[in-house]
Order: structure tokens, then C-alpha cells, then sequence
């Protein structure tokens, strides 16, 4: 058996098809996104995550720090029990904060964690003790009626 | 039955039969085309089998190739019994047959080089020194050496049919089928394939059966003749014995008559009336 | 009696369509079986390979190309009504990784390289090329149909992946650099969008089931043709019809199961 002209082009063929997939799954995709380093897993409790989806993103100050991983209703306390990842080398005080945010008015939504100032750290499967749901847009607008029409009496 | 001799005074019944035909019956559609045939191919001759367009030969021809199975009667090769083979014995059988399709049915999308050496690639486990040694002294013997890396599609179709006769021949069968080598070629070509098919039978001891409509050719290299006519075998024998023949479809085949036997005219009404001649 | 008669006719296709899946069936499960020597004897997928999938390379990145450019000038001025330029990106990805990649390059591998298949094994076996193989006692399955089936199957998603990756090239081309949407929105918002599992990966294994179906149906059409002119470019006609709506159906099918709710 020798080596044809065939076999260079369709090794360049899968070459290339095989380079297109890792474009797509690094630069289109958020595989580079992925923490690659360990992590450790945070739960946090909420009345409403509004539009949360598995992979958001979990921030502090802006910088991502994990993700999360699972979303599911808590049937004891009828609450969203948000489990999300988060990067071993970032540990957060017990008294954290954590709060669905909207990315802009109709971006996605993420959880920000503002640190409290408690020395004891969060350790793996802990809770968050503070949060605070989603904001939704119908509610506020309902509010802003509902309290000017207040007023207005 | 009696034992015809061909013109070298070999015994056609006391030989060693390698293909033995009994009774076959076969129906398609239910469309009787063969009707009880016998035949006995015996070992190192060239038989042919000839008759008209829509006889059955081709029938009788995959029926021997296993192609088909007989509604009664057996075909019989190297005393087995075709049709009941399992999958495996008819392919290791096949594997010592060589089969020239007509208009060769070379591999279209494999130079000529492969095309004789599938069958060796296939089947053995040969070094690829040998195979090519093998395929150029195949190719030599039908005198197309210098043709081993062209396509199928840059032939002439004579050239095309003896390149598929050294593709039959590659692993030096036993047994050699030919559909119809005859159709369409030139003279010249026409008299190439012939001797062809006569040599590599005799270099090779196989034996040749030719399913053909060309009378005048296979006169010229064949040890013995079948005429068959709507299903069964209407005459025998050597090429002396057929052109000597005075039965009527055997003499309105070999001398090409337009009307006999076999008649011009398809089965039709009155023709007066067809045409409203007649009230 | 009309009825009578359209009635016998309608039951009579009924019953040939239901044979004819039953014997294409059959010959898929036959296909599978006799795989070994595709993959003992690779080159000769290779080699199919190379007839399918890289034949196909031209139509499938130029193709890609401009359905990605269009989608930046479409999404662009629709985005722009509610002033969100900046996720053009992630609608072009999107579109294209899970819907348009995997359909439109299985559409196109099935009118150039599908068609091709089918004529091809029409033709052999027209002029009694397979049927010079089963005499030469090799198996056709195993030395024709099933090296040109896994060189689809092979083939199909890793055309696809081009098609969508010349496609996000385009729709940058379209966004970025001629009409002037900033280059790191573009990115990043297409990156915080596309899920590598959720999307590229159903993306690949969408093109995967779309490759089996072409190629089948191509392989199919082909071998059972009648061997006549009119009979290989009746089945050629067919495969392209077959496999068009097959890639429909199953997109909608496999979209259903992979997307639904979430």
C-alpha cells in the first residue's frame, strides 16, 4: 500500500472539519469559558430566579467566578434551590450576598455575590445565607403604578 | 442417448462431466422459460448454448452461476448441487468460476490494473509484487500490457471485453461463463475474443461454456453446440453436425433465413381485417 | 367501477411502499453487518471519502459562507429595530450551529454527493458491476455500499462543522467588519450564548443522524433501481426528494427532543 493524492486530501478534509469544530466549540462556544481549574459546589436559596438558566454566569465585582449548574424547586420550602460551581481559588465569607441580576434591562440574568465581612469562608455544598431574587420587570412596573396612584389620593 | 464424436474423437459421454444438468425446470412469473433441459458440460471443452433473443439462455446461464434457483430439476458443478448450497459453499464455489458479463462489466471506477487484480486482492493474501507480476502476465496474454493504468472509459469496447477476459481469468478458474462475448465488436475484434476464449480455455484445462447468439464465431472455436427454443434443447452437436443439419430452426438460425420456423410475423389478427379491407 | 379501481391502486402502493421499507431496512441492517472491511480495509472509505466529503467542500464553504453573510445583514436590521446590535453574534452562531450548519449542509450533501452515490451505484449495477462482483464471489454490500456509507456518515458532520464555522466567518465579515458592530460584543455575546454541549454538540450529533439517513437513502435508491436509464435517473431524482424531506422531518423530530422547554 502506498500513500495517494487521495489520502492527502481527505486528511486535510478531516483536518479541517475537525479544526472547524474546535472554532466553533472555542471561539463560538464558551468550552474556553469552562473553569478548567477544581471547583467547589455553593447552594443558595431564592422566592423567584426569574429567567436563570443552568451555565449562567456567576460573578463577583464583575469577574466571573463560576457557574451555575443546577436549578430545581425545593418542595419543603416551595423556594428555587440554585446549585452553582464556583472556582476553587475564590472563597467567599459566610455573610455573602447572593443576587440574581439582569445583564442591562434585557440581558441575562447572573448571580452577583457581594461579600460580606464575616472571617469564617464558605465551604463546599454550604448555603448562602442572604439572597435576592430576581427582579422582575412586571412587578416593578406594577409597583411604580401602584405607589403613584398612592400618592396621587 | 447417443455419444457424438467431435472432430478429435473425443467421447462426449465417457468424459468426466464437470457441470451435469438435469431436468431443469424454471418459471419466472409464471412464465414457463425453461422446460425440463438437460446438458453435460464435460471437463476442458468450449460448449456453447445458443438460440434466439428471449430464449433462456441467460436464464440457464445464472441458473449454472447460482444466480437463480430452478423450480425443478438441479444443476450440478464438481458434483454439488448449486441451489443447495449455503451462502458460504456458493461463494467458495464461485470462487473457481470466472464469469465474462456481457459488455464486460469492468469496474468503472478502478484503472485496469485493478480491475484485474480485484479477484487476487480479494481472495488471497498475496504480496503486492506477486499480484502485480500475476496481473501483467494476464493482461500480457490477452495483449493489453501496455493499457494497465488507463480507466475502463478510455478503452474500445474490444479492448474493454479482453481486458474483462483477463479479469475472468485472474484466478484461474475452473470454470468459465461468457454472456454474449460476441455483442457488439468489430470483426477484428470479434476474431481476437474468439481465439481468446478458445486459448486461455486450453492453457488454463478449464471448461467454457459460451451463451451466444452469433452462430458464425462460435462455429469456429467450439467442441460442441445447444440450440435451445422456447425452453428446451431443439438441437445438438458438433459444429460439423450443425452446419450439416437440415432441421428446419437449426438451419433458418445458422444461415440467418428471416422467415421459418421462426416466424417474421408476431401472432396477430387477419391482416386484411386489421386493415378494414375485409368486412 | 372508478372506485373500485383507485382503491386497488391505492392499496397496491400502500403495500409496495411498506415492502420497499422493509427490504430498505433489511438492507441497512445488511450494511451494518458487513462494515467490517470498511474499517479493516480503510482506504477503501478513504477513497469514498474523498468522492463525498471532499468533493463536496467547495458548495459546502461557499454555501456557508453566504447563508452566514445574509444572516448578518438579516439579523442586523432586524436587531437594530430594538437597538441590540451587539447580539448579532449570538444570533448568527445560534442560527447557524444548531439549525442551518447541520440542515443546510446535509440538503447540500444530498443533492451533490447522495445524487452522485445513487447514479453511480444505479450505473454499476446497469452494467452488471455488482453482479460481476457476486459472481467473483465478493460480497457488494461489503465492498460497494458500506465503505461509501460510513465515508457519509464520517463526512457529513465534520462538512457540517465547516459549513456553520464559514458561516459565524461570514456573518462576522457581514457585521463586524462591513458594517461596523463592535468586534468584542460580537464575541463575547455569542460566547456567553452558545453552549458547547447544548448547542454544538446537539449540532454535531443532528448533522451524524442526517449523514446515516442521506447516505441510506442514497445507497438504497441506487441499488434497488431498475437497471435502465430511465430507472437510475428516476432513482437519482428520488434520493434527492427522499432524503430533502428525511432531513426535514428528523431535524424537527431531533430539535423536539433536544431543545424542548429548556
Amino acid at each position: 500500500m502506498e500513500r495517494t493524492t487521495v489520502d492527502l486530501w481527505v486528511g486535510a478534509f478531516v483536518v479541517a472539519g475537525i479544526a472547524a469544530l474546535v472554532v466553533l466549540a472555542l471561539k463560538v462556544g464558551n468550552l474556553s469559558t469552562y473553569n478548567v481549574s477544581e471547583t467547589y459546589q455553593l447552594q443558595a436559596y431564592f422566592t423567584n430566579v426569574g429567567g436563570l438558566k443552568p451555565t449562567a454566569s456567576v460573578r463577583s465585582a464583575g469577574v466571573l467566578v463560576g457557574r451555575v449548574t443546577e436549578i430545581k424547586l425545593d418542595t419543603e420550602r416551595y423556594e428555587a434551590r440554585v446549585t452553582m460551581s464556583v472556582d476553587k481559588r475564590y472563597q467567599f465569607p459566610r455573610d455573602t450576598f447572593a443576587n440574581i441580576q439582569t445583564a442591562g434591562l434585557l440581558g441575562e440574568n447572573y448571580i452577583g455575590l457581594m461579600p460580606g465581612g464575616d472571617s469564617a469562608m464558605l465551604k463546599n455544598g454550604e448555603i448562602f445565607k442572604q439572597t435576592q431574587s430576581a427582579m422582575v420587570l412586571e412587578d416593578l412596573i406594577s409597583k411604580f403604578i401602584y405607589g403613584t396612584s398612592e400618592k396621587s389620593k | 442417448m447417443r455419444a457424438p464424436e467431435n472432430q478429435a474423437g473425443f467421447n462426449f459421454v465417457t468424459s468426466q462431466a464437470l457441470v451435469e444438468i438435469r431436468d431443469v425446470n424454471f418459471t419466472y412469473d409464471s412464465r414457463p422459460v425453461l422446460k425440463g433441459i438437460n446438458m453435460t458440460l464435460p471437463k476442458g471443452r468450449v460448449i456453447a448454448i445458443m438460440g434466439g433473443s428471449g430464449c433462456g439462455k441467460t436464464t440457464l446461464f445464472r441458473l449454472i452461476g447460482g444466480a437463480l434457483k430452478p423450480n425443478k430439476g438441479h444443476v450440478k458443478i464438481d458434483g454439488q448441487v448449486i441451489h443447495e448450497l449455503d451462502p458460504q459453499g456458493l461463494y467458495d464455489i464461485r470462487r473457481k468460476m470466472g464469469v465474462l458479463f456481457q459488455f464486460g462489466a469492468l469496474f468503472t471506477d478502478m484503472s485496469v490494473y485493478d480491475n484485474v487484480a480485484f479477484q487476487m486482492r480479494e481472495h488471497t493474501d498475496l504480496p503486492e509484487e506477486i499480484i502485480r507480476d500475476l496481473v501483467m502476465m494476464k493482461l500480457h496474454a490477452v495483449g493489453l500490457r501496455g493499457t494497465h493504468d488507463l480507466m475502463p472509459a478510455e478503452l474500445s469496447g474490444g479492448m474493454a471485453r479482453r481486458v474483462a477476459l483477463a479479469r475472468t481469468v485472474a484466478l484461474d478458474p475452473m470454470l468459465i461463463l461468457y454472456d454474449e462475448p460476441f455483442a457488439g465488436l468489430d470483426p477484428i475484434s470479434l476474431t481476437v475474443v474468439g481465439n481468446l476464449i478458445r486459448r486461455l480455455n486450453d492453457a488454463l484445462g478449464a471448461t467454457s461454456v459460451i451463451v451466444t447468439h452469433d452462430v458464425q464465431e462460435s462455429l469456429k472455436i467450439v467442441d460442441y453446440i445447444y440450440f435451445i427454443a422456447d425452453g428446451v434443447i431443439v438441437a445438438e452437436g458438433t459444429p460439423d453436425e450443425i452446419r450439416a443439419s437440415d432441421k428446419p430452426f437449426v438451419h433458418q438460425f445458422v444461415h440467418g433465413e428471416m422467415d421459418g420456423p421462426v416466424p417474421f410475423h408476431y401472432p396477430g389478427g387477419d391482416y386484411q381485417q386489421d386493415l378494414g379491407v375485409r368486412a | 367501477m372508478p372506485i373500485v379501481k383507485s382503491l386497488r391502486v391505492i392499496g397496491r402502493r400502500t403495500v409496495n411502499s411498506v415492502w420497499r421499507l422493509g427490504y430498505a431496512s433489511r438492507f441497512f441492517m445488511l450494511t451494518l453487518f458487513y462494515s467490517g472491511a470498511s474499517f479493516r480495509r480503510f482506504h477503501l472509505t478513504v477513497k469514498e471519502m474523498f468522492s463525498s466529503g471532499v468533493m463536496s467542500l467547495i458548495i459546502i464553504l461557499v454555501a456557508g459562507m453566504f447563508v452566514g453573510m445574509v444572516l448578518g445583514l438579516q439579523g442586523y436590521e432586524t436587531l437594530k429595530r430594538y437597538g441590540s446590535e451587539s447580539a448579532l453574534g449570538s444570533l448568527v452562531a445560534l442560527s447557524l450551529v444548531r439549525e442551518l450548519g447541520p440542515v443546510l449542509a446535509a440538503l447540500l450533501f444530498a443533492s451533490r454527493a447522495g445524487s452522485a452515490m445513487t447514479a453511480e451505484i444505479g450505473l454499476m449495477k446497469a452494467t452488471e458491476q455488482i453482479a460481476a462482483m457476486e459472481m467473483m464471489a465478493v460480497n457488494p454490500i461489503s465492498r460497494v455500499i458500506a465503505p461509501r456509507f460510513w465515508a457519509g456518515v464520517i463526512s457529513m458532520p465534520l462538512l457540517s462543522a465547516l459549513f456553520s464555522a464559514m458561516g459565524v466567518f461570514g456573518g462576522y465579515v457581514v457585521g463586524v467588519v462591513l458594517i461596523g458592530v463592535d468586534e468584542g460584543s460580537f464575541w463575547s455575546q455569542m460566547q456567553s450564548a452558545v453552549d458547547f454541549q447544548h448547542d454544538v454538540m446537539n449540532g454535531v450529533i443532528k448533522s451524524f443522524v442526517f449523514g446515516v439517513a442521506v447516505t441510506v437513502i442514497a445507497l438504497f435508491e441506487g441499488f434497488d433501481a431498475p437497471p435502465t436509464a430511465e430507472g437510475v435517473s428516476g432513482a437519482t431524482t428520488r434520493t434527492v426528494v427522499q432524503s430533502s424531506l428525511a432531513i426535514l422531518i428528523l431535524d424537527f423530530i431531533l430539535t423536539a427532543f433536544m431543545f424542548r422547554g429548556e
